[in-house]
């Protein structure tokens, strides 16, 4: 099974260490290396992406490293993709030159 | 806990026993080059700021005063508005050797230059004739630092440096980090460590100051970029914290300022502490340098081809496709974490080993390389009085 690593235990988050396909089951192990918990991911994502631990409602606080990386936009679900299309940071908007449209 | 290393003057000590042969500014580069040239220890440098900037003599004075550093000739061309004499003198109060090679008082650039070898030969002859001691790890001072970040380095790289971070701080040793621009929206978490209120508001102040120096009209950076997005990192929040977390997560004794005629330097006891200065890599390692930085330990996702004329660097890469392609270039290989082989703590503890053994003189990667990169960071005084930072 591949795997995500969460970062701290208070996160709702965990990063992808391989490429995942919608559908697929991964093992979701702490920086300790102990396996945490098992989740089903609703979407296709890359290493380096976010799938969700817990259902996160619309304008509550998405956290990774223990600590809040912004907050959701819309209701998250366990197991969904986490980006820029449902969260938005609480410090600096991205700008379409961030995002490369300009 | 021990290593081996080389007492200095004013109960410090060096990693390294190099001599450095500084060129007060570009013009006395060439004959300083040559003067080190073929000698085994001897380590050229120049600032590449020119000779009217007086803003960097503070950096050149604690580069040379850096305990890694066993003793310096200055080459001067002779009409610097830097003038060597005043440096010798502040360098000299380290106590240890220091001496000037003056082109346009010698007369001769051919002399001056073989003059120069003389005096640098004595001077590694003398450092080769001096033993390591053990010192307690205490007496360690490290620096952390990123570059060629991706994905893997706020994964793997960075949270395993933070170990190795806190490791030695509970060690007693101190370590230092200088990068204000990585911490622009992870300020609170990291304010949060301060020791007290008044170094809370510093660190407060050590990250505001610097984005609003990269904010003002006609300086705009773009804080993320869409390689960060494209990489996974959703927020600038999320980002600033991966890149802190190299730091770890002891309290923040302090902030060392850039004063007008002197940088401060890590005191005596130990623990944590920020440093003003830039994020660019080797202006950045030069600064930590001459805050008395011993070694810096350095994480990159991409992978970094150089070393530092004065800290030895402990490359760190958390990326398994780096680590296949260029383990060669690496030190530590830290992408176990991405491949879910390895704990963050047992890499940190790996990085903490390999710190130790460079101190007590493993050659690293870029030393093996004969890589002694060195570059100047200048303070803009125009920028500071504009926005009222000084």
């Amino acid at each position: 099974m591949k795997k995500a690593i969460k970062m701290d235990e208070k996160d709702n988050v965990a990063t992808a260490l391989a490429g995942l396909v919608a559908g697929e089951k991964v093992e979701v192990i702490s920086s300790r290396q102990e396996p945490v918990q098992q989740v089903t991911v609703n979407h296709a994502l890359p290493l380096g992406h976010k799938i969700a631990l817990a259902d996160i409602p619309k304008d509550s606080t998405v956290t990774k490293y223990g600590a809040t990386i912004g907050k959701a936009t819309r209701d998250i679900s366990v197991g969904d993709y986490v980006h820029i299309h449902n969260v938005r940071s609480d410090r600096l908007p991205l700008t379409d030159h961030m995002l490369g449209l300009k | 806990m021990e290593f081996q290393g080389f007492q200095r003057p004013n109960n410090l000590v060096g990693v390294r026993n190099t001599i450095l042969v500084m060129a007060v500014c570009d013009c006395g580069e060439p004959a300083a080059r040559q003067i080190a040239e073929g000698i085994d220890g001897a380590v050229a440098v120049s600032q590449y700021q020119g000779c009217i900037a007086m803003e960097v003599a503070p950096t050149l004075v604690g580069v040379a005063r850096n305990p890694n550093v066993g003793a310096t000739l200055l080459v001067a061309m002779g009409c610097e508005g830097l003038q060597p004499e005043p440096l010798r003198e502040e360098i000299a109060r380290a106590g240890k050797p220091v001496e000037v090679v003056n082109i346009q008082e010698i007369g001769s650039t051919r002399r001056a230059i073989a003059h120069g070898r003389k005096i640098v030969k004595e001077m590694t002859e003398q450092a080769a004739r001096q033993d390591r001691k053990p010192f307690d790890v205490s007496r360690l001072v490290v620096g952390v630092k990123c570059g060629g970040s991706d994905t893997t380095s706020g994964i793997a790289a960075n949270p395993a440096i933070g170990v190795m971070s806190d490791m030695l701080v509970d060690a007693g040793a101190a370590v230092v980090m200088i990068e204000p621009i990585e911490a622009v929206g992870a300020e609170e978490p990291l304010a949060a460590r301060a020791v007290n209120e008044q170094v809370r508001q510093e660190v407060l102040n050590w990250v505001g100051n610097e984005e609003k120096r990269w904010t003002v009209p006609g300086a705009s950076v773009d804080f993320m970029c869409t390689g960060n997005i494209e990489g996974g990192l959703t927020t600038l929040e999320e980002k600033s914290l991966g890149a802190i977390h190299k730091s770890g997560h002891r309290p923040i004794k302090g902030v060392l300022k850039n004063r007008e005629d002197y940088l401060e330097t890590v005191p005596p006891g130990g623990g944590f502490y920020l440093q003003e200065g830039i994020h660019v890599e080797l202006h950045a390692m030069t600064h930590m340098a001459a805050a008395g930085v011993h070694i810096i330990v350095f994480a990159t996702g991409r992978g970094g081809s150089f070393g530092h004329a004065i800290c030895p660097l402990v490359k760190v890469t958390g990326n398994p496709e780096t680590w296949a392609k260029m383990s060669e270039d690496m030190d530590v290989n830290a992408s176990t974490i991405m491949e879910g082989k390895e704990s963050i703590d047992s890499v940190g503890q790996r990085i903490f080993d390999e710190v130790l053994a460079v101190a007590s003189g493993k050659i690293t990667i870029g030393e093996q390389l004969g890589f002694y990169n060195f570059a100047v960071w200048k303070v803009d005084p125009r920028l500071e009085a504009l926005l009222g930072l000084k």
